[in-house]
């Protein structure tokens, strides 16, 4: 399980997260929601060390992750993976190369089990024969897609994903949402996705918290999110008139 | 104060620099790419330059040789000199400042503003090691090839300058050449151009690894990094010829 602990952070005079805790569902779908500009990116890049918070604690599976020592912490960044918004695909290596080197860099692998590999991860997000492509020459999608493959090279324990489904049309959208809940079930990883994506939170959302203001404002599931009276969740879920018209429905459904 | 804050940060990139590569095999391929960009890619422009300067040396000290208490011989002596101490190592690395190292700032800025740094530190890579020691390595060997093939050409462009136009003749500027000549020079121009190629490629590397923002400021990042290793090897080629030939 990955537990946060009253973690603040501030850049420079600016805090950003306020004594925020939560505890993330292990082999689930954890989503961490809110408008942008709230938290939300700074609490999973802290989490996973690309910024140091300024107080509280990030456990994963009982180990802090905070106090540990640069060594300690590239153990334990080899059972994360991370999918990026723009994919932050190596721009000068090919697809195949991409899933091959956190392989080649931290494992023993001989060739044959490595290209093993790769053809299995490249199978198992759909894009079997890409080995030889470049990042620029894919699409939005199957960058995605090729992030998700080098995601789960090492067989990872826990899966960021900030913002997977950003830049896409809402049916490449929903192919992604549904690899990442797959693969979450398939191998009982502990996903936490950062989106502002309604969609995905309806798709796959097991468990959802909701940062506002830097503090966690509201947690629950996919389902409750929907009937909450908080206000703030009411004013970011039903935002549209067409998510209004959605609530004014629901309602009278319900009554 | 910012431009301390700088300082101190570079000196701590430098120590997470010198590290050894976490596998050797990965780190052999980047450093023969980099020896491909920094070193192979530049001999043209190199041989280009090179060979129009020594000619304009050669041609310039001529023009001004009308003394007849001078020997003929001195317009070969004085182009080797200005070549070998001055021309081939500094000119030629603020050359090459302009073009390696905007490049390589606007390469890792890129990297940076697309995520991809922070994909390699989520590896558990130490990113600083793994993107610039070979670069650092590559131009600390492959800068003072080129500087010594520099210096060839150049004084090959002074021969041909010299004898197409008709000025001298071959034997007297090839005695020229190698009238005073002192291998300490070479040593000396050598020493400076590995220094050099360190400057340029460590300075373009910080400037290109901390930007922060979009794509306007890996452009401003590339200007300052060619800028600041220009001003950081002219700095170094005074310490460094004080310490050296003085």
């Amino acid at each position: 399980m990955i537990s946060v602990r009253n973690v603040n952070k501030s850049f420079g005079k600016q805090q950003v997260l306020f004594d925020v805790s939560a505890d993330f569902e292990p082999g689930r779908i954890n989503l961490i929601i809110g408008q942008s500009g709230q938290g939300k990116s700074v609490l999973a890049k802290s989490m996973v060390g690309l910024h140091d918070v300024d107080s509280g604690q990030i456990l994963f599976d009982q180990r802090d992750f905070t106090t540990m020592e640069k060594s300690e912490r590239s153990e334990i960044r080899q059972e994360i993976g991370m999918l990026f918004q723009g994919g932050a695909l190596f721009d000068s290596m090919t697809v195949e190369e991409n899933i091959k080197f956190p392989l080649t860099m931290f494992t023993k692998m001989t060739k044959k089990e490595m290209q093993d590999r790769v053809d299995f991860c490249l199978d198992r997000v759909n894009l079997q024969g890409r080995n030889a492509l470049y990042p620029s020459e894919c699409s939005g999608g199957m960058q995605k897609r090729v992030g998700i493959a080098r995601a789960i090279a090492m067989n990872p324990k826990y899966l960021f994903c900030d913002e997977p489904n950003s830049g896409l049309d809402p049916k490449t959208a929903i192919v992604i949402d549904n690899l990442i809940r797959d693969i979450t079930y398939e191998y009982g990883i502990t996903t936490i996705v950062i989106t502002h994506d309604m969609n995905s939170v309806m798709e796959i959302g097991d468990k959802v918290i909701f940062i506002h203001q830097g503090k966690k404002w509201w947690e629950g599931d996919r389902h409750s999110i929907i009937t909450t009276d908080n206000p703030e969740i009411e004013a970011f879920v039903f935002a549209s008139e067409f998510m209004k018209k959605i609530r004014v429905s629901l309602k009278a459904h319900n009554s | 104060m910012k431009y301390i804050r700088n300082i101190g940060a570079y000196f701590i990139m430098l120590f997470w620099v010198i590290r050894k590569p976490k596998k050797m095999n990965i780190f052999w391929n980047m450093f023969m790419n980099e020896v491909q960009f920094i070193g192979i890619n530049s001999i043209p422009i190199v041989a280009l330059m090179s060979t129009f300067m020594g000619a304009v040396i050669s041609l310039q000290t001529a023009s001004n040789m009308d003394s007849p208490l001078l020997p003929a011989y001195t317009v070969g002596y004085i182009t080797q000199s200005s070549i070998i101490l001055e021309f081939s190592p500094t000119i030629i690395s603020l050359i090459l400042a302009g073009k390696v190292g905007s490049n390589i700032a606007s390469e890792i800025g890129t990297m940076r503003i697309t995520e991809q740094i922070d994909a390699l530190e989520i590896m558990g890579v130490n990113s600083i090691n793994h993107l610039m020691l070979p670069k650092i390595l590559a131009s600390v060997i492959y800068f003072p090839i080129l500087i010594v093939f520099s210096m060839f050409l150049g004084m090959f462009g002074g021969f041909l300058a010299l004898v197409i136009s008709d000025l001298q003749t071959t034997e007297t500027y090839i005695l020229g050449l190698r009238s005073w000549f002192d291998p300490y020079n070479i040593f000396y121009a050598l020493t400076k151009t590995v220094a050099f190629g360190f400057i340029i490629v460590s300075v373009s590397s910080f400037y290109g690894y901390y930007v922060k923002g979009g794509s306007l400021e890996v452009g401003k990042a590339s200007t300052k990094a060619v800028v600041i290793s220009s001003v950081v090897i002219l700095i170094a080629n005074f310490i460094i010829t004080k310490l050296m030939l003085l």
